[in-house]
């Protein structure tokens, strides 16, 4: 068993991205989710393994400083919250363009606007529908937990490396701020410059010896027949990640007449939900999407089948329902639920509306 | 067939650096770019840094400066390439990493990752080309376009109370400490390609001793932009962008130069 510690969730996925080996971490101060720049800053990380930690001078740059050292192959990280993750999506779309792999994780706090300090699922679709400009997709993995917040960056690494696409960890401001018990991995070496060379010598800009081809970083073609042969290789790249990525857990619905759907924190509230429901006689489950894209699709609709409705449970005003509702068809009832604004809701507000919406409804 | 073919190799005086490769110049003929990209790959030649050094070019004519120079490259969005720079040297201190920058490149939409990586001193070298206009998009008013020059977005001049004065950012970036070594050059004729090349290769030495940004600004012409002949665009620069964007070192050592 690795270490145990009680950490918060914003300083675990600090602690996680120093052991997972990261050359570098750039970030800019944006509540609630500085205590993971604080946490680095504080712990040394260029003593402990070498890695680069630098406040930028506003989110743009930090994204541009992910790019730039995305750019030579090294393993980068950075995490925002919701107007900071506004700021970083015409770097995320050069990113995605230029297939650079890095890990980003959004705290999600409640918008539009300046919105609220308090936490929020309202960044879906930005998240994975896009978010910039272009038809890119980012592999987004939602946590439920701290444990969660740590384990996404080893894996957030492994995906981002294989497909050179960027990994979205779309979190919360309460799984940033909540402190939970947490098994860390034991250190990774950093890269060396010789494993970088064999592990991304074909593509990573890192200098160029006289007999071998330049390795450009670009997300630009002036020619609109490469271009769109380009975007067709990222779309082969989304389709693979659509076969292969997809992860989802499931709760209680070996049983189940009713389903809630939901992801991170609300996941969480729609356990106990399910907990006093059953107390009540009434047979629900959870499917709980750990990738928000790829999207459980094909579990979901299967799921449907043994199904009289299901309950989309978000903090927002109903984003990822557009996905079940693609999931599953148009004979299942699917309705939404959600407290927004930075506001949580509690289990027996999530237990009234399945009553109300979907078993009454 | 190979040059040796057609000229003698006793004759042969002036050939193109291996580091410029054979794809067609995109820059209008008589534009300062060419000859630009030309000496900082011969400087980096001479050095035998190919493998060293990583360059970056962001939006602008000299977007596509990576089919040009042989060496790894990187493309970067409008304004960001110093914030890009420097996550390559935070993670590569041990490379030559260079910007390649236009005017409103640099000195508008990226005043701020300018400014901030010249305070941080990050190890990074700049090269600065200002000519004054938008060359890419068409010939619009640039942060450095002069008091009553006409362009396609200051038709009837540079009008100053409106439109505001030209940024003179090379003055106000040796300023900060974080600078070390900030000069202004052209390159319209032998002896200024001489004096800028004998300064760029000054800037690339000096990053090995990691004191700081080091700085190159080359006043340039846009002869498509300003309407102008290639000569006269000489001529018109030398006569009007002088002046203003004066020659010679403003910063050497950390120390910035006393004006006689």
């Amino acid at each position: 068993m690795g270490e145990l510690k009680l950490m918060k969730g914003n300083e675990a996925i600090a602690e996680a991205a120093i052991r997972e080996g990261v050359d570098a971490y750039f970030g800019y101060p944006i509540t609630p989710q500085s205590e993971v720049i604080e946490y680095l800053m504080m712990e040394r990380p260029e003593e402990r393994t070498g890695m680069a930690v630098l406040q930028a001078e506003s989110e743009l740059a930090a994204i541009n400083m992910v790019y730039g050292a995305a750019s030579v192959g090294k393993k980068v990280f950075s995490s925002s919250s919701s107007p900071g993750m506004s700021l970083y999506q015409e770097g995320i779309s050069y990113l995605a363009g230029a297939e650079l792999p890095c890990v980003l994780a959004n705290i999600v706090r409640g918008g539009p606007g300046l919105g609220t300090i308090q936490p929020s699922q309202a960044d879906y679709f930005q998240s994975v529908k896009g978010g910039g400009h272009g038809d890119y997709k980012l592999l987004t993995l939602a946590p439920a937990s701290v444990q969660e917040m740590a384990d996404f960056i080893e894996l957030g690494f492994e995906i981002a490396f294989k497909y050179r696409n960027p990994v979205m960890i779309l979190s919360d401001g309460m799984i940033g701020q909540m402190m939970e018990k947490v098994e860390l991995k034991d250190q990774k070496p950093r890269w060396t410059a010789e494993e970088i060379k064999e592990l991304n010598g074909t593509w990573a800009a890192i200098g160029k010896p006289e007999h071998r081809e330049r390795n450009i970083i670009t997300s630009l073609d002036l020619d609109s027949a490469k271009q769109e042969k380009h975007n067709h290789h990222l779309q082969s790249k989304y389709r693979q990640m659509e076969e292969e990525e997809v992860r989802y857990e499931l709760f209680d619905t070996e049983d189940a007449e009713y389903l809630i759907v939901a992801y991170g924190s609300s996941a969480r509230i729609a356990q106990k939900t399910i907990f006093l429901a059953r107390q009540k006689g009434i047979k629900v489950g959870l499917l709980r999407p750990i990738t928000l894209y790829p999207f459980p699709k094909k579990p979901l609709a299967e799921l449907a089948r043994q199904m009289k409705g299901i309950l989309s449970v978000e903090m927002s005003a109903g984003q990822m329902i557009e996905d079940i509702k693609l999931s599953v068809g148009c004979d299942i009832k699917v309705e939404h639920f959600g407290r927004y604004g930075g506001i949580i809701h509690s289990p027996d507000e999530v237990l009234e509306a399945l009553e109300q919406k979907i078993i009454g409804g | 067939m190979d040059i040796k073919d057609i000229v003698k190799e006793e004759n042969l005086v002036y050939t193109k650096t291996k580091l410029m490769t054979d794809n067609i110049l995109s820059y209008c003929p008589g534009c300062g770019h060419g000859t630009a990209h030309r000496i900082i790959m011969e400087v980096v030649d001479e050095l035998g840094m190919q493998e060293d050094t990583i360059g970056v070019a962001p939006v602008g004519c000299s977007v596509l400066a990576y089919e040009f120079m042989n060496i790894d490259m990187i493309q970067a969005a409008h304004g960001r390439a110093p914030a890009v720079a420097t996550g390559v040297k935070r993670t590569m201190p041990e490379k030559f990493v260079f910007t390649y920058q236009g005017d409103g490149d640099l000195a508008a939409i990226g005043t701020a990752e300018t400014i901030h990586a010249c305070n941080r001193g990050e190890n990074i070298t700049i090269f600065f080309i200002n000519n004054g206009i938008y060359g890419m998009t068409g010939g619009q008013m640039a942060p450095t376009t002069l008091p009553g020059m006409r362009t396609s977005t200051s038709p009837y001049g540079r009008d100053l109370p409106s439109m505001g004065n030209p940024l003179k950012i090379t003055e106000l970036i040796a300023q900060l400490p974080g600078t070390y070594f900030v000069t202004r050059h052209a390159v319209h004729t032998p002896a200024a390609v001489r004096k800028a090349k004998r300064a760029i290769r000054k800037a690339i030495e000096l990053q090995k001793e990691n004191k700081g940004v080091t700085f190159v600004e080359i006043v340039s012409n846009c002869n498509s932009g300003w309407k102008m002949a290639p000569v006269k665009s000489n001529e018109w620069m030398v006569e009007n962008m002088f002046p203003y964007y004066p020659m010679g070192d403003i910063k050497v050592d950390g120390e910035l130069v006393e004006k006689k």
